[in-house]
C-alpha cells in the first residue's frame, strides 16, 4: 500500500533531490525503518546506551576517575566471594531451567490432552505464576519460609517433624530460591510447549501409531523433534533470563546465609550500589554476558541451520 | 567587532529600561526561586506531616517553592536515588542520606561548616560518630537529621527478664534518673541470654546481614575493640580483641534463636511484638507497634542502654543525614532550609511526631520530655536518647575510613563472622577469611 501511495507522489514531483527522497521514501524497507524507529529509540535509550554505559563504568576505578582497562575482572578473579557467586549462578541457573523444561514439558501434556471445552480455564489457572509480579509472589513465598514463623513449619510440626531451616541454612536457603523460580517460570515453559504440541500434524500420531509406535516412542521420535527448535529457544530465553535473575533472591533471601544464595545480580548490586563501587558491580554484572552469548550464538545458529534444511 | 549604534536600537533600550524601572514589585511565592527536597518516607504514621508542615512554614516565610518527595528506603529506593542523581549530576537540591551515603557521595555534597558551626553553637556538639560519617577533613559534608536517625539500644521484656534472668531493668535504668548498670556487662548479658533461652524467651539478635543484625553485632564488636580495621585503613582483624569477640559470640549464639542467620530488619520486630523474645535491640519502632497491636506486650517494654564490654559500653547509633548537592541551583534556600529543620522547635515538632522513634544528634537536645512522658509503662523511651551519655554511640565497622567500613558493614561481614564461627570453623580460619575480604575492600 505505501509503495503505490509514494509512488504517485513521486511522479508528480520532478526535481532532482526531492526525486530521490521520493525513492528513498518509496522502499518498504525505509517505511518498515520509519516505523520501527520509536521501537528503535525506545531500545536504544534504555538497552544500548545503559549496555554501553556499563561497559564503560567496568572499565573505571572504583572512584571512576581513571581508566582501568579489565582490572576490574582481574580483581574480581582474585575473590573466593566472586567464584561462590559463579558457582551459585550456574547452580541456580542449570538447576531451575532443567526443572522448568521437565514440568512445563509433563504440564503441557497433561492440558493438550484435556478436552478443549476445559482446556482454556486450566490454561489460565496454570499461567497464574507468572503472570503475578514476582517480587510480590515471593513475598508471600517469603512468609512461607519465614524464619520464626514459616508455614511450612507449622504444617510440619503437626506431622511431628522439626522444622526446616528454610532460608537459614545454605542449602535449604539454595534449595528455597530454586523452588520458587521454577514455580515462577514453568508456566511461560508450559504455554510454549503447549503451543508447540498444538502444531505438530495428527497425521504424523496417526503414522506412528499405524506403525505400531508405543507412547514413548510416539514422544521419542514425533513430539520432540516437531518442538526441538521452541525447545532450544525456550531453554536459551529462559537461561538468559534466570542467570540474569534479581527479586527472587534479593527479596527471599538477600544472598545469605553467608553469600550462599548470591546471584550475579545480587551480588552486583550488593557490591555497586550498597558496597558504593558501581565499577566492580558492573563488572559482575557483565560477566556473563560473554558465555551467554557465545551460547546463545550457538543455539541460535543450530535453529537456523535445521530452519534451512526443513 | 564593530558595534553600530543606531537610532532604532537606542529607542529600543531605552523602552525596555523605562519599562523594568516602572514594573511594580511583586513578591510573589518565588520570589526566592524553587528547591526540591528527597525526605525519607518515615515509618511512623503522621511523622512525614509533621515535616511537611515545617517545611511549608519554612516557604511561605522565605518566599521559596518547595517540592517535596518522600522517598522510602524499602527496597534500596532511597539509596538507588542518591546513586542516580550523584551519577547524573541533577534532581533534588536537598536529599536525605543514610549512615554511609554522605562520606560515598562526598565529592558531589555541597560543604555545610557554615551551618553546622552555628548549629553546634546553638544546639550543642554532635557525637563522634555522626562526626565520622558526616565530616571528611575538615569538611563537613552533611546536617544530621533528625527524622530517620536511631539508637538501636535494648528493648527488654521487664517480666521476662526478672522472671527468667533475675535482672530488674526498670531499677537499672530509673525514668527520670541516671542508670545504675554497673553490674550490667557482656557477663551478665551472655548468663540472662542463656536463662532466657532454656525458658523459651531467647533474647533476639539476628544475625543475618541487613542493618539490625549488622548494628547490635558491631556493638559488641567495638566493646572488645575488635576493629577489623583501623582509622589509618590498616587491616586489623588479626588480634585478641577479635578472637575474644568471636569467642564471646560463640557462646552467645547458642542461645539466640537457632534461626537467628536469616533474620531480616522486621524478624526481631516480630521475635517482641509475638511473645516470643525477652529483649531485642531496636528503636522504638517494635514497641510501637506492640502498643497498637500486642498493648500487653508493649507495656512490658523497657527501652535502655547496651551492656558494658571489656573495652567499654556502645550503643549502636544510625545517623540520618540531609545533604545539599553541589548541583543544586539554589544553596542559599537549600541551606536555609536544612537550618530551619535543625531549630530546637522543628526537632521536637519531629521527635514528637515520630512518638520518640527520631533522634536529634545534638547534646542540648536529648532529653526533650517526649521520651521521658512515652508510655505505657511510663518512662519506656527515657534511656531511649542517652540523655545521660551513658554509653558511646557508635556504628559497626568504625574507626575504618568509610569507604572501607562503608563495605564491611554493608557485606555484614561482622555477622558472617559470627556465623561461621559458630557453625564450627575455627577462629583462625574466620579470621584469616575475613582478612582477605578486607583485602578486597582496600580497593580506590
Amino acid at each position: 500500500m505505501a509503495d503505490i501511495a509514494v509512488s504517485r507522489a513521486g511522479t508528480v514531483n520532478g526535481a532532482g533531490g526531492r526525486t530521490s527522497l521520493h525513492r528513498l521514501m518509496q522502499r518498504k524497507s525505509t517505511v518498515a525503518f520509519l516505523m520501527a524507529l520509536p521501537l528503535i529509540t525506545v531500545i536504544v535509550l534504555l538497552v544500548v546506551y545503559p549496555a554501553i554505559y556499563s561497559l564503560h563504568l567496568a572499565t573505571l576505578n572504583k572512584s571512576m576517575e581513571r581508566f582501568v582497562g579489565f582490572g576490574n575482572f582481574t580483581f574480581l578473579f582474585g575473590r573466593e566471594t566472586f567464584w561462590l557467586v559463579v558457582k551459585q549462578s550456574c547452580i541456580f541457573a542449570i538447576t531451575a531451567v532443567v526443572f522448568k523444561a521437565l514440568i512445563g514439558f509433563v504440564v503441557a501434556h497433561f492440558v493438550h490432552n484435556i478436552p478443549s471445552k476445559g482446556q482454556r480455564k486450566w490454561r489460565g489457572m496454570l499461567l497464574v505464576p507468572w503472570v503475578i509480579p514476582p517480587a510480590m509472589s515471593t513475598l508471600a513465598w517469603l512468609w512461607l519460609f519465614d524464619p520464626s514463623y514459616s508455614a511450612f513449619n507449622w504444617i510440619l510440626a503437626l506431622f511431628g517433624i522439626d522444622p526446616v531451616p528454610w532460608t537459614g541454612d545454605a542449602y535449604w536457603a539454595r534449595f528455597s530460591v530454586i523452588l520458587v523460580n521454577i514455580w515462577i517460570g514453568a508456566p511461560f515453559f508450559m504455554i510454549m510447549y503447549l503451543a508447540a504440541l498444538k502444531s505438530v500434524p495428527e497425521q504424523l500420531y496417526e503414522a506412528a501409531a499405524i506403525d505400531g509406535a508405543t507412547w514413548w516412542q510416539r514422544i521419542w521420535y514425533v513430539t520432540l523433534p516437531m518442538m526441538r527448535n521452541i525447545i532450544a529457544i525456550t531453554t536459551l530465553f529462559s537461561l538468559i533470563v534466570t542467570f540474569a535473575n534479581f527479586d527472587i533472591v534479593r527479596v527471599l533471601t538477600a544472598g545469605g546465609p553467608l553469600d550462599h544464595t548470591h546471584v550475579f545480580a545480587t551480588w552486583a548490586f550488593r557490591v555497586g550500589i550498597e558496597g558504593g563501587d558501581i565499577p566492580l558491580g558492573a563488572s559482575v554484572s557483565l560477566f556473563m554476558v560473554p558465555i551467554l552469548a557465545v551460547a546463545a550464538w550457538f543455539i541460535l545458529r543450530d535453529i537456523t541451520k535445521r530452519g534451512n534444511e526443513a | 567587532m564593530t558595534h553600530n549604534v543606531t537610532r532604532r536600537r537606542v529607542t529600543k533600550t531605552a523602552l525596555a529600561s523605562t519599562a523594568l524601572v516602572g514594573m511594580p514589585f511583586v513578591h510573589g511565592a518565588r520570589a526566592a526561586g524553587s528547591i526540591s527536597v528527597g525526605f525519607w518516607d518515615h515509618w511512623v504514621p503522621g511523622a512525614n506531616k509533621a515535616t511537611t508542615e515545617l517545611v511549608n512554614e519554612w516557604a511561605a516565610k522565605e518566599k521559596v517553592e518547595v517540592k517535596i518527595d518522600y522517598i522510602t528506603s524499602q527496597g534500596n529506593k532511597l539509596l538507588l536515588t542518591i546513586a542516580a542523581e550523584a551519577q547524573a549530576k541533577s534532581g533534588h537540591d536537598i536529599i536525605a542520606m543514610a549512615t554511609w551515603d554522605p562520606a560515598d557521595k562526598a565529592d558531589a555534597l555541597e560543604p555545610v561548616n557554615d551551618i553546622m558551626d552555628a548549629l553546634i553553637k546553638q544546639n550543642g556538639t554532635v557525637n563522634g560518630t555522626v562526626e565520622y560519617l558526616g565530616k571528611q577533613g575538615g569538611k563537613w559534608l552533611a546536617v544530621p537529621a533528625t527524622v530517620g536517625s536511631q539508637i538501636k539500644g535494648p528493648c527488654s521484656r521487664i517480666d521476662l527478664m526478672k522472671k527468667h534472668a533475675g535482672i530488674d531493668v526498670q531499677a537499672m535504668y530509673p525514668a527520670g534518673s541516671p542508670p545504675k548498670a554497673d553490674d550490667w556487662t557482656y557477663d551478665t548479658f551472655l548468663k540472662a541470654a542463656e536463662a532466657c533461652h532454656k525458658a523459651g524467651h531467647s533474647i533476639g539478635i539476628g544475625l543475618g546481614t541487613t542493618s539490625d543484625s549488622v548494628d547490635s553485632v558491631g556493638a559488641i564488636f567495638h566493646g572488645f575493640g575488635a576493629d577489623l580495621v583501623d582509622a589509618k585503613g590498616n587491616i586489623t582483624v588479626k588480634s585478641d580483641n577479635v578472637r575474644q569477640a568471636l569467642d564471646y559470640f560463640k557462646r552467645l549464639v547458642a542461645f539466640l534463636p537457632p534461626d537467628a542467620p536469616a533474620w531480616d530488619d522486621a524478624s526481631n520486630n516480630k521475635w517482641l511484638v509475638s511473645g516470643r523474645g525477652a529483649m531485642i535491640m531496636n528503636p522504638p519502632s517494635a514497641w510501637a507497634v506492640a502498643k497498637r497491636d500486642a498493648p500487653q506486650v508493649a507495656e512490658q517494654c523497657w527501652t535502655h542502654g547496651m551492656a558494658k564490654g571489656p573495652k567499654g559500653r556502645f550503643g549502636p547509633f544510625l545517623p540520618f543525614f540531609w545533604g545539599i548537592w553541589n548541583f543544586s541551583k539554589n544553596k542559599a534556600a537549600a541551606k536555609s532550609l536544612v537550618t530551619f529543620l535543625s531549630q530546637p522547635s522543628s526537632v521536637e515538632k519531629m521527635v514528637v511526631a515520630s512518638g520518640g522513634y527520631d533522634l536529634p544528634s545534638f547534646s542540648k537536645l536529648t532529653t526533650l520530655p517526649v521520651w521521658a512522658n512515652a508510655e505505657p509503662p511510663k518512662g519506656t523511651l527515657y534511656h531511649y536518647a542517652n540523655p545521660h551519655d551513658h554509653q558511646t554511640l557508635s556504628i559497626a565497622a568504625a574507626p575504618a575510613p568509610p569507604k572501607i567500613a562503608q563495605q564491611i558493614y554493608r557485606q555484614g561481614v561482622q555477622t558472617k563472622m559470627v556465623v561461621r564461627h559458630f557453625q564450627g570453623e575455627s577462629a583462625e580460619k574466620t579470621i584469616a577469611w575475613a582478612a582477605s575480604e578486607l583485602e578486597g575492600f582496600m580497593r580506590t
